[in-house]
Order: structure tokens, then sequence, then C-alpha cells
């Protein structure tokens, strides 16, 4: 049923409308070239619209037509490997409709409607089924199956069911009631797909990235947000995560940044293999591109489309990780629309409900028993971009209530080119405890042993440092000077990584663990030789802790470790006989 | 004809409010007649079926209720054509040089469309400045956008005309072409600038729009709009690589916050528009390369940080928005160093796609790595020396300490004529850092140790030597 209004204001992204009976968040048609818009209040007789494109020209007057429909995405084949807009139009799509550059009034939908694929239904004539069951699968690439899901919100039992090549407009079975089953089905952005219930996060998302799988770690499910100030590193760590990460499945929003930044991805994804499968890293992403300069309305739907996306592949069963970069632009766009609508404003002109939002999106988050009985998990990542670099500001105040894991970039490390520039005196992650368990299992019994021992190394250092800025280093006992020097080699040799060599970019767990374990053994070696006599600046001149610093650039390195500890050995021998 | 209305029911700063009109878009043109029968633009800021907000580009200065208005039923467009090169426009695009109007080829809507991000390629051109701080460790690559974080009184303006008349990408003979657009600088600074794009040639192949000081605040919102359009033009239609530079863009955020006030918008941060973030990005998002297409738009924006102080809302959403930034220390140019630029706080994001093997040389990231390294911590013990004395210091550091002055002397010095070509500017590089223990560079690969340091390459000579003999 369409009901036809009209346009009384516009101004910028906002647009009042009368006569038209729309319900809150419907999507709506506005202005002759019918441009897309949904529904965000209503006061009175007004309705007022948010429109996701530009309305430079629409006129007071011109149509408004209710859709009857909530922002809605298509699920099913064909999402990995896309690029969308913040509103699931596919910008090659996009481009090829209207060229380089984005103009309006252009739809676009989600998936392919064209492209066949091969389905094999898993159930059959009879079968009685709840919603979110799996129906059958798709082969959608290489590596990824994509379980064809009844939609969590339709039962019954199957009447007939068909397998084939389909496009995701085909009817591919019915259940008996008549309803007809598709490869695709929609499903609102605004409305948390549903699971049968939550799990504790017990197994870390291993990221390759050792201050994070090392000192910070974050657990499959978990929510993590990366605050920090322009150019510290927010999104190389984004894309570190996106590329390295052992999710399955990885949905990257980049949320009002740069137009570049996308492009750098799509040039550089399809190039890269996933460590795990050997594959092209594309063929197990899906990309949301709402750049700085597109619409705000649009990058305040972004974040939606995207959660989505990655809640439909958690209910296949996949482990799905979210990046979103930056949840403050996602913040600033809220903030945009609040005050065109003349809404009282909170703190810093956000709107009052900032804190509620931001808390609903994280909640989507975690480890779940879907309701096809199987365990899947979104993580949400997100960066933070406080002004001036100041975390006292609401959103990264609001953020840091919900989230479990706090990795906090540092201006000061990233000027002196200390990457990734993770604070590791104020970052945290409150899933250590948890996973303790995980890492001694599967990396070693050591492990946490070592973690702590590496923190209170750390600690030392920053006090001992406090003692520094007042009376030099030379000041200082050979014991302390020489935790100085040990600590200078964690931050160095360890937490230091280059996201762009082509061997240091990613680090498997187990080489984090054996690196951190030669580091640490070098200085209790280094200890007990200075206890036997040696010199601070003799221990410190080795040269296997020269070695130890290439490390972490050296691909196989049982063999380079094995060379460097039996070098130490000898050097330290050496030294203590020296000394005495 | 458009009708004319005379239903101003208010005016407000740079606003008028006009009532009773038919149906006006958003957005678009609007001219404004005064009783001397001069005309003003604006443009329409919010629309409604009872009221129309227009804001008037140059400003609202002898308007009166009796004042005409017409809406044109389109939004700003500029004229363009390849005719551009070598004229001088006002800030609202009309000839000031006493030349013929521009005969348009077509006419480009001014806002600008986003470049689709799909059809984005990469920017990994290498332009050499020539200048070392910038080459070496802050490498510019053409469809990059980097602006300069400066101060009053700083020698940005020359910087920036250094970069100007030195740019060029190493082996390409390629057209290319300059866009000015002066935002509420003084007109010396603008003759300035004149000046010197007439002594080098550079005027014919230059598009200049002045918007100077004593010009109305709101112009300052198209000007840089007009020249990104000019740009853009120029580089996608003409197939010219075009390096766009906008000054000073405090200037244009100050108009921006004007506006704000004028609208009594619920200000954000410092008063600054809460959009002011999106505004900027529409700026400096309109840099960039296409793919299939020949010419590209770089920017180099200039900024004055109110008190110095980077943290000031416009360039901290200037950094959150472009590709790095450069960044001009009051301290260095107290001590007599030009360019005064400090390396540690600069940055360019696009660095590592426009080096290395194929573009520069297979050790400029390294090298790059180490001299940012050493220079920090150079820089800390140089605030430790004040408070303990140089004695309380280790042999080590005293290297290090040694190190930050010789870099600041030999590597960010240089003349303001001086074009130091990248292998230049590594090389010195490298003899600097090889009066740090060897030990010390643990950012460098052994293996480009061994080709580039000094003392390996000096070895390396005398073997080829010895050998040949
Ligand atoms: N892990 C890393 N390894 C090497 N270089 C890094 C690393 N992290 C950051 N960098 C350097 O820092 C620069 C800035 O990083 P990035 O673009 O991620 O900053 P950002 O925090 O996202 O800034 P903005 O908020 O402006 O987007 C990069 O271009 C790169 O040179
Ligand atoms: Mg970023």
């Amino acid at each position: 049923m369409e009901v036809k209004g009209e346009i009384y204001r516009i101004s910028g992204p906002v647009v009042t409308a009368l006569n038209i009976n729309a319900r809150m968040y419907d999507v709506v048609k506005v202005g002759d070239e019918g441009l897309m818009g949904e529904v965000i209040g209503i006061k009175g007789e007004k309705t007022i619209i948010q429109v996701y494109e530009d309305t430079s020209g629409v006129k007071p007057g011109e149509p408004v037509i209710d859709t009857g429909m909530p922002l809605s995405v298509e699920l099913g084949p064909g999402l990995l490997k896309s690029i969308y807009d913040g509103i699931q139009r596919p910008l090659p799509v996009l481009k090829e409709k209207m060229g380089d550059f984005i103009q309006r009034g252009v739809s676009a939908s989600g998936l392919d409607h064209n492209k066949q694929w091969e389905f094999k239904p898993v159930v059959k004539k009879g079968d009685k089924l709840k919603g979110g069951k799996i129906i059958g699968t798709v082969q959608e690439t290489e590596n990824i199956l994509h379980r064809i899901l009844l939609p969590p919100n339709v039962s019954g039992v199957v009447d007939e069911i068909n397998e084939g090549m389909f496009t995701v407009d085909d009817v591919i079975g019915r259940l008996s009631d008549g309803t007809e089953l598709k490869l695709m089905h929609y499903w609102p952005v605004r409305h948390p797909r549903p699971v049968k219930n939550k799990l504790r996060p017990t197994i870390p998302l291993i990221t390759g990235q050792r201050i994070f799988d090392g000192l910070f770690p974050l657990a499959k499910g978990g929510t993590a947000a990366i605050p920090g100030p322009f150019g510290s590193g927010k999104t190389v760590m984004q894309q570190q995560l996106a590329k390295w990460s052992d999710a399955e499945i990885v949905v990257y929003i980049g949320c009002g940044e740069r137009g570049n930044e996308m492009a750098d991805v799509l040039n550089e994804f399809p190039e890269l293999e996933d460590p795990k499968t050997g594959r092209p890293l594309m063929e197990r992403t899906v990309l949301i591109a709402n750049t700085s300069n597109m619409p705000v309305a649009a990058r305040e739907a972004s974040v939606y489309t995207g959660i989505t996306i990655a809640e439909y592949y958690r209910d296949m069963g996949y482990d799905v990780s979210l990046m979103a970069d930056s949840t403050s632009r996602w913040a600033e766009a809220m903030r945009e629309i609040s005050s065109r609508l003349e809404e009282m404003p909170g703190e810093e002109g956000y709107p009052a409900y900032l804190a509620a939002k931001l808390a609903e999106f994280y909640e989507r988050a975690g480890r779940a028993k879907t309701l096809c009985e199987d365990e899947g998990s979104v993580t949400v990542i997100g960066a933070v971009s406080p002004p001036g670099g100041d975390f006292s500001e609401p959103v990264t105040q609001n953020t840091l209530r919900i989230v479990k894991v706090f990795w906090a970039l540092d201006a000061k490390l990233a000027q002196r080119r200390h990457f990734p520039a993770i604070n590791w005196l104020t970052s945290y992650s409150l899933y250590g405890r948890t996973l303790d368990e995980w890492y001694t299992k599967n990396v070693s019994t050591e492990w946490t042993k070592l973690r702590s021992n590496t923190m209170n190394l750390l600690q030392r250092e920053a006090e001992l440092q406090d003692i520094v800025q007042l009376v030099g280093s030379d000041a200082l006992p050979d014991d302390q000077q020489l935790t100085l020097e040990i600590a200078r080699m964690v931050r160095e040799y360890f937490l230091q990584q280059n996201a762009y060599h082509d061997v240091d970019s990613y680090c498997p767990m187990i080489n984090q663990y054996k690196m951190l374990k030669a580091i640490l053994t070098w200085g209790e070696k280094a200890v007990l030789a200075l206890e036997s006599g040696a010199s601070v600046t003799n221990i410190i001149a080795l040269e296997s802790r020269d070695m130890l610093a290439k490390v972490r650039f050296e691909k196989d390195i049982d063999v380079v470790l094995d060379t460097v500890m039996k070098k130490a050995d000898e050097e330290f021998a050496a030294q203590t006989h020296r000394g005495k | 004809m458009a009708k004319e209305y005379k239903t101003i029911g208010e005016i407000a700063g740079p606003l008028i409010f006009v009532e009773k009109t038919e149906p006006v878009g958003y957005n678009e043109l609007v001219n404004v007649t005064l009783a001397d029968g001069s005309v003003k633009r604006g443009q329409v800021l919010d629309t409604s079926k009872d009221i129309v907000v227009v804001q008037v580009f140059e400003g609202t200065g002898g308007l009166n209720k009796d004042s005409g208005v017409r809406f044109t039923g389109e939004t700003i467009k500029l004229p363009v054509s390849s005719e551009l090169l070598g004229r001088i426009l006002s800030g609202s695009g009309e000839p000031l040089d006493g030349g013929p109007r521009i005969v348009p080829e077509d006419r480009w809507e001014i806002t600008g469309a986003a470049i689709n991000p799909y059809s984005r390629k990469p920017p990994e051109e290498f332009i050499q400045t020539g200048i070392s701080t910038i080459d070496g460790m802050n490498t510019l690559v053409r469809g990059q956008k980097l602006p300069i974080f400066s101060g009053s009184g700083l020698p940005h303006n020359e910087i920036a005309l250094q970069i100007a008349r030195q740019a060029k990408v190493l082996g390409a003979e390629e057209e290319f072409a300059v866009v000015f657009a002066a935002m509420g600088i003084t007109s010396e600074e603008a003759q300035h600038f004149m000046y010197d794009f007439e002594r080098t040639g550079a005027l014919e192949r230059a598009v200049v729009f002045t918007n100077l000081a004593d010009d109305p605040a709101v112009e300052r919102l198209i000007t840089p709009r007009l020249a990104l359009t000019a740009a853009e033009y120029l580089a996608y239609e003409c197939e010219m690589h075009v390096l766009v530079i906008l000054t000073d863009m405090t200037n244009y955020c100050e108009a921006l916050r004007q506006m704000g006030a004028a609208r009594e918008e619920v200000p954000g941060r410092r008063g600054y528009p809460g959009y002011m973030y999106t505004d900027l990005a529409s700026l400096y998002e309109r840099a960039g390369v296409i793919k299939g297409k020949k010419g590209s738009v770089t920017q180099f924006s200039i900024l004055s940080m109110p008190g110095d102080d980077i943290t000031h809302p416009i360039p901290d959403l200037s950094g959150y928005i472009t590709e790095g930034q450069i960044v001009i220390s009051r301290e260095l140019h107290m001590k007599g160093i030009y360019p005064p630029i400090n390396v540690l706080p600069s940055l360019s994001r696009l660095m590592n796609s426009g080096i290395g093997s194929k573009r520069t040389r297979e050790d400029h990231k390294a090298v790059s790595d180490q001299l940012y390294a050493g220079y920090a911590e150079g820089l800390d013990l140089r605030g430790l020396v004040a408070i303990v004395g140089k004695e309380a210091l280790s042999e080590r550091d005293r290297k290090f300490l040694e190190f930050a002055d010789l870099f600041e002397d030999r590597f960010v010095r240089q003349g303001m004529e001086e074009d130091r070509d990248i292998e230049t500017t590594l090389d010195l590089g490298w003899e600097l850092l090889a009066t740090l223990s060897e030990s010390q560079l643990t950012r460098i690969d052994n293996k480009y140790i061994e080709k580039y340091h000094p003392a390996h390459r000096n070895k390396n000579k005398k073997t080829v030597e010895s050998s040949t003999e």
C-alpha cells in the first residue's frame, strides 16, 4: 500500500513531510527523484526523514512515498567479496550506473540477482523446521560454504525442496503453509538477529599481533575499542586485524573515513593470502565504505548494515569479526542529524541517547548458540577518534563503559615510530583470566607466567624511568640499569611490530611465545652474569642481544632462535669467566 | 527569468529569511538585487513552504527588506574551460585580471560529487619535492592530500612555494597545473605568491582564486570549492596533474563558525559547528587519482594553528581527514633553521606506497624509521640533560644527543633554492646514522647496512677496486 505525502521542509539531509502516515524507521522515497530516506521522527502532523543521498535542488511540495518497509539488507550468497556503501548498494554497480562520481537517485540491490548458485538441500519434504534452521548450502567462495537459513521469524513443515542452480530470486522450495523458500531473505538492520542463547567467550581471537595476543587478548565474540588521536595507527591496526585475525568472516566498515584507505583495502585484499587457508583474503571479506564525503545519513546506517551482515554469518555458525573505523564518525553523524532535528543536546552537542546507541551496537557482539544449535560469534572492534586525542570526551568514555578490551593508542609512541603505538601501561583486557585456560592448553603451560612477568617488567621500567627523569640513568645501580635494558628489549624486539614488513606483519601465536621466552631467558642469564661480576656495558654489547633484535624479521624462527641462544650461552659464559 | 520576491522578513548577519515564495530547492543559487542595482549571490540553506533561509556570499551589507530576491532554480556552478589556466579570479570566480570572461566549455557544480571509492586508484607515484624532511621522511605522492600545519609568522608560504617550484615526478614529462586558492590572506601575502608564480613562469600553468582578508568572509565558503572544481576539470577532462594549494584553511573554518553562529546552531568544540569534520572532508576528499583517468588532484593546504595548538579543532579535524601533515616548528624557526619542519609530529600516511626499490630506493623505509627513532631519542635526552647535565649520560646516550643536533643542522636545514634529489637525501641520512654505533641501528635490516652504511660502502668500494687491479 503506497501512501503519498509531500515535502514541507528541507534542511540538508533532514526532510520534513506532511500527510504521510509512516511508521518509525520505515523507508520512504523522497522527492521527484525518489531519493531513499528513513523515518526518524514523528511530531504531530510532521514526519521527519533522514535522506541517504544529497538533497540539493529538492523542493517543498515534491512527493514522499512510504514503502511500508523498514531499512533492510539482502542476506544471501554473494555478500562475500562485495564492497557496499552504507545502505548496501554495491559500489561497482553504482560505478557502472553513474560513473566515477557518486550521483544520486540510483538504486541498486545488495546481491546480484542474475547470478546462479548451486544449491544443495539438507532438509527434505516433511521435515519440521524452526526459524534460523539450515535448509541447504551454496559454495559461496572456495572456502566458505554459505548455509542457507530459514529466516528467524519463519517456521513450518517442508512441502517441497529442490536441488539445482538458482538465482536468489528463484523459489527453491515451499513450506506447507505456502511460504516460498529462497536463497536470500531480508532483515531490518536496526533489529538484532535472534540467537538461542549467548555463551561465555573463552576462545581468543588470535590476531598475529604480538601486543594483542601477548598482552591484551581479545576473545571471539568479545568487544574492543581502539581509541587514538589522528595518525596514531587506528586504521592500520584495524586492517591488520581484518587481514590476520583467525576469524572466518570479516566485515570491515569504513565509516566516515578516507576514500583512499578503502581503495587500498580493495587493492590489497585480493592479493593477500589468508594464513589459515591460503586463499585470497577478499574471499572471506565484506567491505562497507561510506567515506567522510558521502552522505552522513548513510554513514549513520553503515554500522547497522555491517553488523547485520556479521550476525547473519554468525547464524551460519561462523566466527565473524567486525571492524568499524571509526565509531566516532558514526556518533558525529548522529549528532549532525540530531542537531538538525533541534533536539536537546547532551554533552558536547551529542544527542542524549548516544550512550544507549553505542551500548545497543556493542551488545550485538557475542559468542552464541545459534537458532540451528551451532556455535558462532561476532567480535566487534571499534576505532574511536577523540577530538584532540582527549580520551575524556563522550564517545570514548561511553565506549569504554561497554567494551572489555581497551587498546589505547598513544601519540607519543607514534611520533617516535614505536608501532603499534599501543600504550602498554594504560591498555587492558578483561578477558585475560577467562582465556588463560585456552593459552595454557594450546600454547604453553608457561604462557600465563611469561605474560605476567612481562607486564611486571614493563611496570618496573616505568617506575625506574620516573627516577631516571630526575637523576639520569648513570645514577642507577647496575641491576636497575640492566632491568631497563631488558625492558627495552621487550619493547623493541617484541612489542614493536611493523605492519609493512612481509614477515613481521603477522606473527603466529607459537612464535610469539618462543620469542618472548627467548628474550626473558636472555634477561635471566644477563642478571646471573651481572651477579657473577660482568658489567652492564659488556652485557648489553653482546652480539646475541643484537641477534635477538632481528628475530622478528625471520620466517623460520626455530633455527634462528637456536643459534641465538647458543651464542648467548657462549657469550655469557665468557663474561662470567672474565668477571671472575 | 525567475520571479523576483520582495518578501525578505529578516536579515541576520550573512543570512536573509525570505517569506511567501513558490517552492524553492535546497542549495539553490540565489541572486539578490540591491537598490543601487548591484547583485549579490547567495545559496539556500533551509527551505520550507513558509520560509527560505539564504546565506549571502558577498555579505548582507546594503541589503534591506526591499531588496529583490531571485531563485535561479539551479545549484552553484563554475564555468570551466582549459582557458582557466593563466587566469586570476576573485573568491567567487569573477575575473580580476582585466581579462575576458571565461568562455565555458561546460558548467560544473561546485559542491562536487564524492569519488566512488571503488573508482579510486591508490596513490603511489613519488613526488620529489627536493626537501629532505619531506622526501626522506614524509614522502608526498600524487593524489595525496597533505597539509602544512603552521603558525603565524612562520615560513609556510616559502615552503609551499618551494614545493610548487621543485615538485616533480621522476622520469615523467607530463602536463601539470597549479590551482591556487587564497582564503582571507593579506594582499601582501597574495602578492608574494603572485610574484613567485610570475618569476618562475608558473602563472601560465596556474589558476588563481583570491579571497583576501578584506573580502567578505562568507565568500570563503565557496572559494575552495571553485578551486577544486577547476582542479577536477583540469585533471579529469584535460588530463593534467594538478597541485592545489589552499591557504589559509583556518580562515575558511572561521567563516564556517561565523555562519553557524548566525544560524544559531548548537556549537561543537570551541564554538565550531558540529559538522565541521564533514564539511572539511567535502573539500579534502576531493584529492585523488581515478582508475583509467590520466590526471590527478594533489592537495597541499596550509593552515595556521591558533596558538600553535595542534589539538585545536581546525588542525585536529584536518589531521583526521588528510593523509598526514607537515608540521612547522616555531622552535626550529627561532634557531634559524629553514625549513623548520618538525619531523616527529609530521607524517605522510601514503609514504609506504610511494617508496621502496621500484620507486625510490630499497633502504628508504628503514633509513626513515631509524632517523625518526634516533632523533626522538636524542630529543628526549636533550630534555633530560637540561635537568641532570650531560655528565649523567652514558656514552651511548651522548651519541644520540649529538645525533639530534647533527640531524637538525644537516638534514633538516637546507637552502630555499636547494633542490636535493632523493639519492642525496638518503645518503645524507646514512652519513648521520653512521655517527651512531652500528648495533643501535635496530630498525635496519643487516643487508641494507652492508650495502649502504658508509663504513661498509667504502669497504665495498675498496674490494671492487682491489678486484679490478
Ligand atoms: N603497526 C604499524 N606498523 C607500521 N606503521 C604503522 C603502524 N601503525 C601505524 N603506522 C603508521 O602510522 C600511520 C598512521 O596510521 P593510521 O592511518 O592507522 O592512523 P589513524 O589512527 O587511523 O589516523 P586517523 O584517525 O587520522 O585515521 C600509518 O600511515 C603508518 O605510517
Ligand atoms: Mg584512520
